[in-house]
């Protein structure tokens, strides 16, 4: 070690303390009453890293260091700040500054070391800016798509597919004769913004309803891209860094794939967008029974149990704080209320969860789906509010369905079923849901925050009686 | 950067992908949406790359990139850690026992 600077030495045990005080961090989140301690470590550890590294002997400018910290924290407090609704749109958009970081990064490496580059330094760099770039364009896309600034619609063409594998494929061409040849700087333009487009057109096919699986693999995307620029830079702790929000950005990846019946490979290779075109237009008007708020009222004080079975639709009515007060009028007439939530509910990995504790609902009362499945048969009413292909009873019956074999709350076999929902349209994949013909089901017609809201009322005695 | 620590880089990836592997797998699905805006601070350590990146100054280009991702990143920190932490603070037990 003897030709480490005396500071370098220093830097490089801050930077295993920080290491540790990361693992720590994830550790911690492993459950809410730890979680908090998580965040205090990452922060700790970030901090203890960003002080460490201003003692690097080789800066001789901390003016524009000091210029841009200020900047980003006055960027990132209000991204901190944001509405919980939108916390999908948020997180989209931080895997695309981390993105952007890490491309910015590797392409001002590029330029101080060509063409004095290693082959292997040229690889990992390469890897470095195509993921970072791919991942910056693809998140600022479904960041926008998410906060609606682009159509949700998945927008497809002929030979989508093979555009963006050509596209994928040259910036690889590129990136390996830059491998070969360092010293034709004049390609590696090229190479950033083929693989910019190809950001943008991996996301653009891709819908609604399969951002959780989107925003779960562009993280894990920026996570290896982060751990590449550690091996550029030699740096250990980012390299660290990086391998665990890759890990976990595929694990998330993984979960969400599996809670949408898609295999690995498929969403790896990012064909996520196929869209399922619906065979369903020889819909006859099949019958339907309807109920009122204060029917629906009735048939919920005189249960014992009730699972609430929320979706996206809850999140964009704002429904969660009517819901709270509907678990608050319930639990307090004795009846047992929980929550079932699909693993792709919403718009991103536990998007329900938040939104319900945003609501003060506690979360020993909130359910995954492995741990409420087998209560439904026993349960009185599953009402569910703003959730549609996660309750289609045809992903296990129908194999001709485009969600067949896809796991889903089995809210069918509760003694009766509720539907808080606008109109019949079908849901976001365009599939019907046998749900609302069955005997069982009342479909309750309306918004559903005012729905759940005159619901309420009756039950509190604040209605007309 | 000779072959050697090319080893000791793969080394640490591998084993830090065995752990985050393993400590990730044990976070409840409740707080999904905490850990990845956590892990998204975390990720944004790549701030230290841009730091020495603009505290250097090796050319104009380099201070200017490296100026913009230590803002990137930056943003990440703040905006992950404070929103990390805001959601967690929601997340109640029923049990009495839970109130801090």
């Amino acid at each position: 070690m003897s030709e480490f600077a005396g500071n370098q030495v220093v830097i490089e045990v801050i930077y295993l303390v920080a290491s540790a005080l990361f693992i720590l961090s994830l550790k911690w989140m492993s459950s809410p009453t730890t979680a908090r301690h998580g965040v205090w470590a990452g922060e700790l550890g970030m901090l203890l890293a960003i002080a460490g590294t201003l003692l690097h002997h080789g800066i001789v400018d901390y003016q524009w260091i000091a210029v841009a910290l200020v900047l980003g924290t006055v960027i990132g407090v209000p991204l901190g700040r944001v509405q919980m609704t939108a916390v999908p749109q948020r997180t989209a958009l931080s895997h695309a500054f981390g993105a952007l970081c890490v491309t910015l990064v590797g392409t001002a490496e590029f330029y101080l070391r060509s063409p004095d580059i290693s082959r292997f330094m040229m690889s990992v760099l390469s890897m470095e800016v195509i993921l970072g770039s791919l991942t910056f364009t693809g998140s600022l896309m479904a960041a926008g798509k998410l906060q609606e600034i682009l159509p949700q619609r998945p927008l497809t063409y002929k030979g989508q597919n093979f555009v963006n594998f050509l596209l994928l494929a040259i910036a690889v061409v590129l990136a390996v004769y830059l491998v070969l040849h360092p010293e034709a700087r004049q390609l590696y333009p090229f190479m950033l913004v083929i693989a910019l487009a190809f950001g943008v057109l991996l996301v653009i096919p891709i819908g609604g309803a399969d951002m959780p699986t989107v925003i779960s693999l562009l993280n894990a995307y920026a996570g290896l891209s982060a751990a590449a620029m550690g091996f550029v830079l030699n740096n250990k702790l980012l390299i660290v860094a990086g391998a665990l929000d890759g890990s976990s950005g595929l694990i998330l990846s993984v979960i969400m794939s599996k809670a949408m019946n898609r295999s690995f490979t498929n969403v790896l290779f990012g064909a996520f967008g196929q869209v399922q075109v619906s065979a369903a237009a020889g819909q006859e008007a099949k019958p339907v029974r309807s109920a009122t708020a204060e029917e629906a009222a009735a048939i919920l004080s005189a249960a014992n149990k009730v699972v609430v079975v929320p979706g996206y639709g809850m999140a964009v009515a704002q429904a969660q704080h009517k819901v709270r007060e509907l678990y608050d009028a319930l639990s307090k007439r004795g009846v047992d209320v929980r929550f079932a939530i699909h693993p792709v509910a919403g718009r991103m990995p536990g998007h329900m969860n938040v939104l319900l504790a945003e609501a003060d609902i506690p979360y020993d009362r909130l359910m995954d789906m492995e741990d409420i499945n087998g209560d439904f048969p026993q349960t009185d009413v599953a009402l569910v509010i703003g959730a549609n292909d996660v309750t289609n009873p045809a992903a296990r019956t129908d194999s001709s369905s485009p969600i067949y074999g896809m796991p889903i709350l089995d809210v069918d076999k509760a003694h009766t079923v509720m539907v808080i929902k606008r109109g019949m349209s079908p849901g976001f994949a365009g599939i019907d849901n046998p749900l609302y013909y069955l005997d069982n089901t009342l479909m309750l017609f309306g918004d559903a925050k005012a729905f759940v809201g005159s619901i309420v009322r009756e039950l509190t005695g604040g209605g007309h009686s | 950067m000779n072959s050697s620590t090319l080893i000791n880089g793969l080394f640490i990836f591998m084993l830090a992908g065995f752990i985050g592997f393993e400590v990730i797998r044990r976070v409840s699905p409740l707080l999904h949406t905490p850990l990845m805006s956590l892990t998204n601070a975390l990720d944004a350590i790549a701030v230290v790359g841009a730091i020495v990146l603009v505290g250097e100054h090796k050319s104009t280009l380099s201070a200017v990139l490296g100026t913009l991702a230590v803002i990137a990143a930056t943003s990440n920190i703040v905006g992950g850690f404070l929103i990390t932490d805001r959601m967690l603070k929601m997340f109640k037990s029923s049990r009495p026992a839970a109130k801090s």
